[in-house]
């Protein structure tokens, strides 16, 4: 469970969040909706702690991140906006390597890394080094480490960028499952038709402040839209930014 | 994927464990690495030894050739003294005719000595004034003076023998003209003689410490950001100051293990210098080598944690690259300073981080003894500093900017 409340954060004269609220339910898929320069990222850092917000407050699982961001962290995977792995370990290595920052013992290590190397069909790499992994196969090795400490809550900055078809197929239900299995997920995503596809609860975030909240029927309801796009279009001001 | 009981969240990770996490991983991942690892075991502890015995070996053999060659000393206005001319000659110095713009060919250095003789020399000469010679030199260079000295020793010989003829002649005793006679007696022993050649050395050795270190110091610092790693590992439970703890011990080891290989290449190298041929002896006994080792390896942190804080003010791997090619000349100061007027062991230089080591390894170097006080206090400041250095880095790591570069 993720409670954002009233966040507020400028950068210089550059308000980037200003005023966001929302809750993530457990065993739900959330969607940050929003176009670039929203203010997702902003919002996803305060959220794990890597930014303090001027005002407002975080709630992970009731923790508040901003006064026990170490704890905060502990329940939460994160899946950030840059997602580098180190080139000269073995996509395991990667995974262990944050397994162990996390505090996991070795036997937990072995049984979570064997368990996310299965889950997201990594064999074939799990012993090559990450040089020359192709985008799907990073992604793929930066899940399994930001899952490696068995998070309740999963927050995912853009998972699918510059995914091909295959792999954000793959992507998608590999969310679902983690929905299924009664997790808290929470990803961003300037992409209406995975918004649509995959959310059980939307959050349309525009300059900064969120603009509508709800079910994607709700929200096609309350503008009076029977496509979503023109939804999206309507709430957010113009289309600029946000792809289709 | 998840087997049976809810989500615990992990416990609080073992903060005393932390830095050994990253400790490891950074060590494991950069060895690696060919460029790591060949910038840790091969150019660092060899370029300073190898740059040193080279230097060394130039001076010394030139020293030698200059002091044993035939003199040829350009006279311009060689017919108004034939006397003094035929005595040269007797000496051992060739007497050739100078060139035509005597004062140029000193200033374009194709000549290190001219001596000029002017017309009235025979004049004054025989009215018994005082003649005056002229000796073009460009005291600016070294080499110059060694056939300037030998030139002026002559004359100046041949100036004391003309005199005493003079004082005998009018019947005065030629001790009256004597009062005081200096004698010189050279105390420097061979040893020290050598150490004043070494007092680069330290430089030398600090110097492996720096590129032992500098790849690593870049890599786990801007070169985390360059390849976006730095975030996910910022966003673990891990404290700041653990990661950064990790981090520079890793670098400290590359950069240690560079300093001892270059200490040993040192010790190797020396041995062939010709110094025999000169005179002096130059050999570290191996205590010798184990007390500059133990004077020497503070630096190692020391180097890992300056070159951390400032490749983490870096955005790319190649802009930390070019601020530690300067950082990398800050040391050199200590070393040109000895070389140029050598320090004895005082309070403040051996409270000084690398100064005491320029002054505790030449010193040593010299075979004279150092005081257990004095290594301890130089080990003692130059991790104090370190240490100082490295929580700037954790304070650099904990602020927000550190995700976005600068």
């Amino acid at each position: 469970m993720i409670e954002v409340r009233d966040l507020h954060r400028r950068f210089g004269e550059v308000v980037a969040v200003d005023g966001v609220s929302f809750a993530a339910a457990d065993g739900r898929i959330t969607g940050l909706l929003g176009p670039n320069g929203a203010g997702k990222t902003t919002t996803l850092r305060m959220l794990y702690a890597l930014l303090k917000p001027d005002r407002g407050r975080v709630l992970v699982d009731g923790v508040d991140a901003v006064a026990e961001p170490e704890a905060a962290r502990r329940r939460l995977g994160v899946l950030p906006d840059s997602r580098g792995l180190y080139k000269r370990l073995t996509a395991r290595e990667n995974v262990e390597y944050f397994g162990r920052l996390n505090g996991l013992d070795e036997a937990q290590l072995r049984a979570r890394t064997d368990a996310l190397i299965q889950a997201l069909d990594m064999r074939a790499i799990e012993h090559r080094r990450a040089d020359g992994f192709s985008q799907g196969q990073r992604v793929k090795t930066a899940i399994a480490r930001a899952l490696v400490h068995d998070p309740r809550n999963v927050v995912l900055d853009e998972p699918t960028n510059g995914l091909d078809v295959m792999a954000t197929r793959a992507m998608r239900a590999f969310l679902r499952r983690l929905r299924d299995e009664g997790r808290c997920i929470l990803f961003s995503s300037h992409i209406m038709q995975e918004v649509a596809a995959l959310c059980d609860r939307v959050v349309v975030i525009a300059h900064g402040r969120v603009v509508a909240a709800g079910t994607p029927d709700e929200i096609r309801d309350r503008t009076g839209e029977a496509n979503l796009e023109e939804a999206f279009v309507k709430l957010i001001g113009s289309d600029e930014g946000l792809l289709a | 994927m998840r087997e049976g009981s809810g989500f615990e969240p992990p416990p609080a990770p073992r903060v005393r464990r932390g830095w050994r996490v990253v400790f490891c991983k950074e060590i494991v991942e950069n060895a690696r690495d060919r460029r790591a690892l060949s910038s840790a075991l091969l150019y660092g502890p060899l370029l300073g030894p190898v740059l040193f015995a080279a230097m060394m070996a130039f001076i010394l053999g030139q020293q030698r050739e200059d002091a044993e060659k035939q003199l040829e000393l350009p006279v311009a206005g060689a017919e108004h003294a034939p006397n003094l001319v035929r005595f040269l000659e007797t000496q051992g110095i060739v007497v050739v005719t100078a060139p035509a713009d005597p004062e140029a060919a000193v200033c374009d250095q194709q000549q290190d000595v001219i001596l000029v003789i002017p017309p009235d020399f025979g004049e004054r000469w025989s009215r018994g004034e005082p003649a005056v010679v002229e000796l073009l030199q460009d005291q600016s260079r070294r080499r110059a003076r060694i056939p300037v000295d030998r030139v002026t020793a002559q004359l100046e010989r041949y100036a004391a023998q003309i005199g005493l003829l003079r004082l005998q002649l009018r019947g005065i005793a030629p001790q009256l003209a004597s009062p005081l006679i200096v004698a010189d007696r050279d105390l420097s022993t061979p040893q020290s003689r050598a150490g004043l050649m070494m007092a680069m050395l330290p430089y030398f050795l600090v110097l492996s410490a720096f590129v032992g270190g500098m790849y690593l110091a870049i890599d786990t610092t801007a070169g985390e950001r360059e390849r976006q790693s730095l975030e996910p590992l910022l966003i673990t439970p891990q404290p700041r100051a653990q990661i950064m703890a990790g981090k520079l011990l890793a670098t400290a080891v590359y950069a240690a293990a560079s300093l001892l290989i270059g200490v040993l290449a040192f010790a190797i190298a020396i041995r062939f210098v010709p110094t025999a041929q000169l005179g002096f002896e130059l050999s570290l006994s191996p205590a010798a080598v184990a007390l500059i080792c133990a004077v020497i390896l503070p630096v190692a942190l020391l180097a890992s944690s300056a070159q951390t804080v400032v490749a983490s003010f870096s955005k790319s791997f190649r802009e930390a690259q070019t601020y530690l090619q300067f950082l990398i000349l800050v040391p050199a100061v200590p070393s040109i300073i000895m070389a140029a007027s050598p320090m004895r062991a005082e309070p403040w230089t051996i409270a000084t981080p690398l100064f005491s080591q320029s002054v505790l390894i030449y010193t040593i170097a010299r075979g004279e003894p150092v005081t257990p006080g004095e290594v301890l206090l130089s080990v003692a400041t130059t991790l104090l500093l370190a240490v100082a250095l490295g929580w700037i880095a954790v304070r650099l790591y904990r602020r927000e900017q550190v995700v976005f570069g600068g």
